[in-house]
């Protein structure tokens, strides 16, 4: 088991992964996003406070909840670079964290055109939000670590340490409705209990997320797949693949990024 | 695990530990600040864990359900008053401005202004808080009672 998991250390195991997982990602995304944006947005109840509005919800929750889980996914890719030194760990590390700035953004984006109508305001300092928006420069600053660095393993090393110690930053995010007086509303789903969402607008909510989990999953395979081929150029097992370094995929790629 | 191995894991969780500790201190110290507001209750007997009372002419933001009843609206201009209240005392706040949507007897609120005398409050913001529970219109008025108005028609 260990010995199947450290496989997967090496660049040409991780691609094979990557070629397989790929299109059972892509599958789950389109069909994931199609049926549950349909069925919330078109389908699914108005909500008795606030109508049509609460449909935000359907982007707005995935978006929040992923960019949280796809740190987390960061972070552990951070650790086992760091600690068990796997070049794969770092390159899924930068090929997930435009990703996840992304669904951070769009997760704010969404949150402050929900908050105007409802709550009245754009944006307000309160401890939620204040928190998701340091998540995003989080994301910002591991991006910008890596690219600073000419060395690749150790600009993985040193954007892996932000990504490790920003993970603080998730429970604070997820906690900070219960632990302070926010205007943000506490936790629908994400909480011991029963869901205090009617089951009727839940199941596209929920479908929404599985969609938006996928579609991150995919995204990020489809980088990572870049990121071993670009990282590993010049080695055998690329050539081989893809049929000679000399005329092959591997030129090409080199003279696409401005290294001939 | 080979001893160099372990050694990086051992920094890494020690590392780890004593950022979560600060990090930890530091929310702990901020607790009073980082609240975005006082409650009506907070307001008249200070806040729970500290005690601390907010003085006259002090800007804060108050949190509070609007009294049902209490709304009275200026026919001419756009100033409203009306009472907030949580567990214990009711505080009234005047406000000069347009309400949003959600606004409505009932219904909590937080209110961005400056404290007077007493237990008023004259803000110069009004948002709206909702809670966390979503529900069709049939049911919330099959579950709750509630009848949902549309702001338009509330008549203030």
């Amino acid at each position: 088991m260990w010995k199947w998991i450290n496989s997967f250390a090496k660049p040409e195991r991780a691609y094979w992964l990557c070629d397989v997982l790929q299109n059972w990602f892509a599958g789950v995304a389109i069909t994931g996003l199609i049926i549950g944006i349909v069925w919330g947005l078109g389908y699914a109840p108005q909500d008795y406070q606030q109508g049509d509005s609460f449909r935000i919800i359907y982007i707005h929750v995935p978006s929040a909840i992923l960019a949280m889980g796809a740190y987390v996914a960061m972070a552990i890719a951070a650790l086992v670079g760091v600690v068990w030194q796997w070049r794969t760990a770092f390159m899924f590390m930068i090929a997930i964290a435009p990703v996840g700035a992304v669904m951070t953004f769009i997760s704010l984006f969404t949150g402050s055109f929900w908050g105007k109508p409802m709550w009245g305001t754009w944006w307000i300092w309160d401890a939620r939000l204040t928190s998701q928006l340091i998540l995003l420069f989080l994301y910002l600053g591991v991006i910008s670590l890596y690219t600073a660095f000419e060395d690749k393993q150790q600009a993985g090393k040193a954007a892996g340490v932000m990504a490790m110690v920003g993970v603080i930053n998730i429970p604070i995010i997820h906690f900070s409705v219960e632990w302070w007086n926010t205007l943000h509303q506490g936790a629908t789903i994400t909480k011991i209990g029963k869901p205090s969402i009617a089951p009727e607008m839940l199941w596209p909510l929920l479908i929404c997320i599985l969609g938006f989990a996928a579609f991150i999953g995919w995204v990020t395979i489809i980088r990572m797949k870049n990121e071993i081929i670009m990282r590993d150029l010049h080695r055998p097992w690329v050539a081989q693949r893809f049929g000679g370094a000399e005329t092959g995929v591997a030129e090409a790629v080199a003279n696409v990024d401005g290294q001939p | 695990m080979n001893p160099r191995r372990k050694q990086r894991l051992v920094a890494v969780s020690s590392i780890g530990v004593l950022l979560v500790a600060a990090i930890g201190f530091m929310l702990y110290a901020l607790q009073d600040s980082i609240d975005v507001f006082y409650t009506p209750t907070e307001i008249i007997d200070g806040k729970t864990k500290t005690g601390i009372k907010p003085i006259v002419g002090q800007r804060l933001r108050i949190g509070g359900l609007v009294v049902p009843g209490s709304v009275s609206r200026n026919e001419e201009t756009l100033a409203v008053t009306f009472d907030l209240m949580d567990i214990g005392p009711t505080v009234t706040v005047q406000f000069n401005g347009s309400l949003p949507d959600l606004f409505r007897e009932g219904q909590g609120i937080v209110a961005t202004g400056t404290l007077k005398k007493g237990n008023l409050i004259v803000a110069h913001e009004v948002l709206a808080k909702h809670d966390e529970e979503y529900m069709p219109p049939e049911l919330a008025e099959q579950l709750k009672g509630i009848r949902h108005v549309k702001p338009e028609q509330a008549g203030y």
